[in-house]
């Protein structure tokens, strides 16, 4: 057991399946000698050498481009988006082109590849490079989100992205790059499509995912604190499969449902979760669904105004408060 | 390269000839056969037996099959919306490509794809991809693969003229420069994109050769109706990518006799432009080659015999060929063979 940072743990997360497996070769820009603008894939370069790893131009079209045609012939690459935001100049090759292959080749073709990409805000870095965009990756039949909130998660499901015979994107959170967390020693290998209580409850269930997993933690705690409210927690971790069950079980238990999404409010991920839960549990709900969100909004680079419109823990826990006791 | 000038007889020629009878008969065969599948296609269309839209390539059957006779097995090719002549030069049959086209159980992809994906991995045949230019980096990365293993196989990606004004063209040819790729672009220039003149939207007058010079590659303008022309390219092209000597950018000059799709009379072009090029039809072109080489009348008329009879068995086993059935309809959106998205 360590202490690993969320950065490290990306690192070491590639280099346990680069070490497990040559087919996996890794692409991206600046991602090889300077390793990376987030200095996640740091010595990677150096251990796996120019072959596996390696730099690429500006150029996100071929980069997706690339790593899928050679996931069709045999490899199994990870891609780098540096932010998750460039994701929309590429968007051709997760929407209609990755998305599609094994559908409209009728099983001939397959593509297993993993997209990496910083996602999320809270780094001031302005409307461009703060977005969160895992709903966008979330509307595709085809492939699989995933958005992990700890260092231990981030191992274990880069692990099973990589092995997963179909397209996975993977959000790391650039505001969690800098948290710690321990990590057990030796091979880690996870399950896509499973939630986590990270916090068992009574009185409601607070669904969060990545950055706002720790304010929804925190917010738990204060609601305990302060007001007496027992809160569960759930970390969702992957949106593609979604794991309805664990939503629905703790939904049953609690009677209360709160969404916390960074995403800007519009078809937010915790939508989906809403209607699912309407349709299936009304009858365990004691009160409306809550969503808490960004407000549909861009984000601003001022450090004030960000914070105001990110979820906090502060306003996870008044809202919550709030409704329960309103 | 054989030289067909001076006075020597066609068996002269013959035994002077790089390519071959052998293969010259191939060529011919398939730019006949594809020929015959195409007009069958626009036949369906007429009798309402192909629904959605078609994109033809007749008057361009020398560029797929030059490149078909020229590819071995293991080369893989990647294709765009206008792929069906591409799909039979790998030797894909034909009820597959019409079957797909009728949306037939029979198709290649048993219906799920239609006319503007026909894939046959076993042929060969990476998939058609109908977003303008998508498919130029997919045939990096399985060149980037094949670099990667140590495997001989060459990435073919062919693409139309409009295709040179995307953002992923000029990626695609930077990056497989750059990492020295297996891979052969091939633009079929058949002087539209769509329903424009490539002239009216293009700052170079050869829109794939006039850019090769930005991405340090050479500069190659070949005649795409002479089947002859075509496949010396292409074995060039495929040798050099073999022995790590990096991409290939090829213009070829051609023509498609028909519209952009099946709604498109071609009223766009100018009096006489149509005419001016049947003349250069590259079947017209290949049974001449063929005569000049004496090969007998009878061996072209049964090749040209045979593949309508081939179009005509294809036709009526594509009839005779149920529609998909309904289980397909949620099958292969996912590995595990569904299309559960959760518990």
């Amino acid at each position: 057991m360590a202490e690993l940072t969320y950065r490290d743990a990306v690192t070491r997360g590639i280099a346990q399946e680069m070490e497990r497996d040559t087919r996996v070769v890794f692409l991206g820009e600046d991602v090889a000698k300077a390793g990376g603008v987030f200095k996640t894939t740091v010595g990677l370069y150096e251990r796996f050498g120019p072959l596996r790893v390696r730099d690429t131009p500006i150029s996100e079209q071929a980069i997706l481009g690339a790593a899928m045609g050679a996931a069709m012939t045999g490899l199994r690459p990870i891609a780098e988006i540096m932010f998750a935001d460039f994701l929309a100049v590429c968007f051709d090759y997760v929407a209609n082109q990755m998305s599609k292959l094994r559908y409209m080749s009728n099983g001939q073709l397959s593509c297993p590849l993993v997209i990496r990409t910083g996602n999320g805000g809270g780094v001031r870095f302005g409307a461009q490079h703060s977005q969160s965009i895992e709903n966008w990756t979330m509307m595709i039949p085809g492939i699989k989100v995933v958005a992990p909130s700890s260092p231990v998660d981030v191992i274990g499901l880069m692990a099973a992205a990589v092995r997963d015979p179909d397209p996975v994107i993977f959000h790391e959170h650039k505001a969690l790059y800098a948290t710690k967390g321990e990590v057990p020693d030796g091979a880690i290998v996870d399950t896509i499509g499973t939630a986590k209580i990270l916090r068992p409850g009574r009185d409601c269930t607070i669904i969060a995912l990545a950055l706002m997993v720790p304010r929804a933690l925190k917010a738990a705690e204060a609601l305990a604190n302060e007001h007496g409210i027992d809160a569960e927690v759930v970390d969702l971790r992957s949106l593609v499969p979604l794991d309805t069950q664990t939503i629905l079980n703790s939904v049953a238990k609690t009677g209360r449902l709160f969404t916390v999404e960074e995403n800007p409010r519009l078809c937010g991920w915790g939508a989906e979760i809403a209607s699912i839960v309407a349709d299936e549990a009304f009858w365990d709900l004691d009160g409306p669904i809550v969503r808490i969100t960004t407000p549909h909004i861009p984000l601003p680079a001022a450090d004030h105004l960000e914070d105001l419109a990110l979820p906090s823990a502060a306003r996870i826990a008044d809202k919550v408060q709030r409704v329960l006791n309103g | 390269m054989a030289s067909a000038a001076g006075a020597t007889t066609g068996s002269d020629r013959l035994r002077n000839d790089d390519i071959g009878l052998d293969r010259r008969l191939e060529l011919f065969r398939l730019q006949v056969e594809i020929r015959d599948c195409e007009k069958r296609a626009f036949d369906l269309f007429l009798q309402n037996m192909i629904k959605g839209t078609s994109h033809l390539s007749i008057g361009q059957e020398a560029v797929a099959a030059g490149f078909g006779v020229a590819m071995r097995e293991g080369d893989k090719s990647f294709c765009t919306y206008r792929g069906h002549a591409h799909t039979l030069a790998r030797g894909a049959s034909m009820e597959g490509m019409l079957g797909e086209l009728m949306l037939r159980d029979i198709g290649l992809m048993r219906g799920k794809g239609g006319s503007m994906h026909l894939t046959s991995v076993e042929h060969g045949v990476f998939g058609s991809y109908a977003i303008v230019g998508a498919h130029l980096p997919i045939a990096c990365g399985s060149a980037w693969r094949a670099q990667y293993l140590g495997d001989k196989d060459v990435a073919v990606c062919f693409f139309g003229d409009g295709t040179t004004n995307i953002g992923a063209f000029h990626e695609a040819l930077n990056f497989a420069a750059v990492w020295k790729l297996p891979v052969i672009f091939v633009c079929e220039n058949n002087l539209y994109m769509e329903y424009t003149p490539i002239s009216d939207v293009t700052a170079v007058k050869h829109p794939a050769a006039d850019r090769a010079a930005a991405y340090g590659l050479e500069r190659i303008v070949i005649d795409g109706n002479d089947a002859d022309v075509v496949y010396r390219t292409a074995l060039d092209a495929l040798q050099k990518a073999r022995e790590g000597g990096g991409p290939s950018l090829i213009e070829c000059l051609t023509y498609r006799h028909s519209g952009h799709s099946r709604g498109d009379p071609a009223k766009y072009r100018p009096p006489g432009e149509l005419e001016e090029w049947l003349k250069r039809d590259p079947i017209l072109i290949y049974r001449q080659r063929l005569q000049e080489f004496d090969v007998e009348q009878e061996t072209i008329d049964s090749i040209e015999t045979e593949s309508k009879r081939k179009v005509e068995a294809a036709t009526e086993a594509c009839k005779a060929s149920p529609p998909a059935p309904v289980e397909l309809l949620t099958k292969d959106v996912y590995a595990d063979g569904g299309w559960a998205w959760r518990n």
